[in-house]
């Protein structure tokens, strides 16, 4: 059921570029000062590649999150998705939050449904609707408002909503953060489920090392303060990924050793 | 793969909306199944009290003006009763009885002490504090003056509260998302607004051609402060990652105010619609008493100019029906365009 629906509403991911990035913001603290959330940051990311942003709070992972969405401008360098610019907010970059933010005055169909609207497509792409509720297995909760619903269920609306734009990069800030680790081990298999079968360029922000592991191809492994690139590790280990094999768990103690050297002890919590 | 889907369903069952509703009714029946004898024989009992307390007040009072009362009572007498014996087969209206009996009782009861401190001892001096009886007997017989009353005040005041209303939406609107409007306008309305609008009475009357356009002007600059306070307000404080969601789905600004901003700042703005309806009775009738001809104010001042304090009371009795169905009103409008709502806030 899901890959046959999944098949027809298939699009290709687009590759990200950010060249020398950088961006701060006033101190709240002191006018005069300036927070470096990112300094130079260079990474390129391919079509349908899937990288998580991983390290301590303060190290700009979320801020490269809101530039790529075009939330942002920064200070200097530039971000590419193709060979584009990126210059502001559009819907073929999907953005997922930690909190669903769906809006309490609709339904979770209208919630869905909403990309479309926003975009005057209502009318031609209506019918895709029903299959994005299927997608995320929410068909039968069309009419219910947001309150009604459970953290999980909640972040899957979120996620169709995101989707239903045929987004060629998806920005997932923390989107599993809220959960249960139940919830959150599911999910982590629903949006690898989505991500293979559409081939969508996914950014992952996350300070969870396990779902790192479990999810990306690549992990990218940030410090605070200027906000930096640590270094890059690809994760090669073949999918679908056992939580416990020995080569997940050896790599789970070297990043965190990792984590550990860069003096960011936090980002294990 | 369907795997989620199914593990999702038994969990969610459970809260969803429909299942809680049905569980109520459940609960709810058998508790209601069976009226206490107290409950639906209390406004019988009190009718009847009334009946005894009127025979004794108004021994000593001609009998024309005490007819319409003791109508007023048989007939009340005449449908609790009914409604006591019919009850038994007819669930929503032992469950309104349940609710309603109480307080229709305590009315009533009420209406007898006041019979008895007015024409029974007469504690109060008397043309100034007519009996029930003799309020009723007014309404009844001015009943064609009060309805023209009534439905003149009803003209002006949704008029004007249309206008203020419409006004405010746009100035509400614009202040609370264009920063410009913002600095410009937010003085203004902070200067201009908190000046109550009866204090522009004299104004009106001399820049206006008739009493009856200033009477509009004034009750919808009552209601436009309220209203574009609170929209302005909600509007500004719309949360900022819905508007960050909305631009990440393709959002224009046309969508942005209309399908996020207004929405979201729902909720305010019907405060303010609340609070400029207060507005708009208190300004109805200040106008209707110093300018215009006509209405429920006017009825009330004129009324006291002949000294006929019974028809005074029985405009005051119209006034209270008349802006407290109107204000429920409001409260329907606003749970069907609040639903969202319901569940996450107490009303």
């Amino acid at each position: 059921m899901v890959t046959s629906s999944a098949q027809t509403v298939a699009t290709e991911g687009a590759s990200l570029r950010f060249a020398g990035v950088s961006k701060d913001f006033p101190t709240p603290d002191n006018v005069e000062a300036r927070t470096v959330a990112l300094d130079n940051v260079s990474l390129s990311i391919a079509a349908g590649e899937l990288v998580s942003l991983v390290g301590p709070s303060g190290c700009g992972k979320s801020t490269l999150l809101r530039l790529t969405a075009g939330l942002d401008t920064p200070n200097s360098g530039e971000l590419y998705i193709g060979t584009e610019m990126i210059t502001g907010p559009s819907a073929e970059r999907g953005l997922v939050f930690q909190d669903p933010n769906l809006f309490p005055w609709l339904t979770v169909r209208h919630n869905i449904e909403s990309g479309l609207v926003a975009r005057g497509k209502l009318h031609e792409k209506r019918h895709e609707v029903a299959e994005f509720m299927r997608l995320v297995g929410l068909e039968t909760f069309a009419n219910a408002y947001p309150h009604h619903l459970s953290g999980g269920m909640a972040q899957r609306v979120a996620l169709a909503r995101a989707l239903i734009n045929h987004p060629k990069v998806l920005l997932l800030d923390e989107p599993l953060g809220a959960l249960d680790a139940f919830t959150r081990m599911r999910m982590q298999d629903e949006v690898l489920r989505l991500w293979q079968a559409r081939n969508t360029t996914m950014l992952l922000v996350t300070h969870d090392i396990d779902e790192a592991i479990y999810m990306s191809d690549r992990i990218v492994i940030m410090t605070p303060r200027p906000g930096r690139i640590e270094r890059t590790i690809p994760i090669t280990l073949e999918r679908p990924r056992q939580r416990n094999s020995p080569e997940f768990l050896r790599l789970r103690g070297e990043i965190l050793e990792m984590l550990h050297f860069a003096g960011a002890e936090k980002a294990t919590a | 793969m369907s795997n989620p889907v199914q593990e999702l369903k038994g969990p969610v069952q459970a809260s969803s909306p429909n299942v809680k509703a049905r569980r109520g009714v459940k609960i709810a029946t058998p508790a209601a199944l069976r009226l206490p004898a107290n409950i639906f024989l209390a406004i019988p009992l009190a009718v009847a009290v009334a009946f005894g307390v009127h025979l004794w007040a108004s021994k000593n009072q001609p009998a024309p003006e005490t007819n319409s009362y003791n109508l007023f009572l048989g007939a009340l007498l005449f449908l609790s009763i009914a409604a006591a014996a019919v009850q038994p087969f007819w669930s929503h209206l032992r469950r309104w009885m349940q609710h309603m009996c109480p307080i229709i009782a305590a009315a009533i009861s009420l209406l007898c002490l006041w019979e008895v401190i007015t024409s029974g001892l007469r504690w109060l001096p008397m043309p100034y504090f007519p009996s029930p009886a003799g309020v009723l007997q007014s309404l009844v017989d001015d009943r064609a003056l009060l309805f023209d009353s009534t439905w003149h005040s009803l003209l002006l005041l949704l008029s004007g509260y249309a206008l203020g209303v419409a006004v405010a939406l746009v100035t509400g609107v614009c202040i609370g998302w264009f920063a410009p409007a913002r600095y410009w306008g937010m003085p203004l309305l902070k200067v201009i607004g908190p000046i109550p609008a009866t204090a522009w009475v004299p104004l009106a009357m001399v820049v206006s051609p008739s009493a009856m356009f200033s009477a509009v002007g004034l009750i919808a600059l009552a209601v436009w402060f309220p209203v574009t306070m609170l929209t302005a307000s909600g509007i500004s404080n719309t949360r900022a990652s819905y508007l960050d969601v909305a631009r990440t789905l393709g959002a224009g600004p046309w969508y942005l105010i209309f399908r996020v901003a207004i929405p979201a700042a729902m909720p305010n703005i019907f405060i303010g619609f609340f609070m400029g309806l207060g507005a708009s009775f208190l300004t109805l009738v200040v106008a209707e008493t110093v300018g215009v001809k006509s209405g429920l104010g006017w009825y009330v001042s004129w009324a006291q100019g002949w000294a006929e304090y019974g028809k005074v009371y029985a405009a005051l009795v119209i006034m209270a029906a008349f802006f407290s169905t109107i204000m429920t009103m409001l409260f329907k409008v606003r749970d069907r365009v609040l639903v969202w709502q319901k569940g996450v806030i107490k009303w």
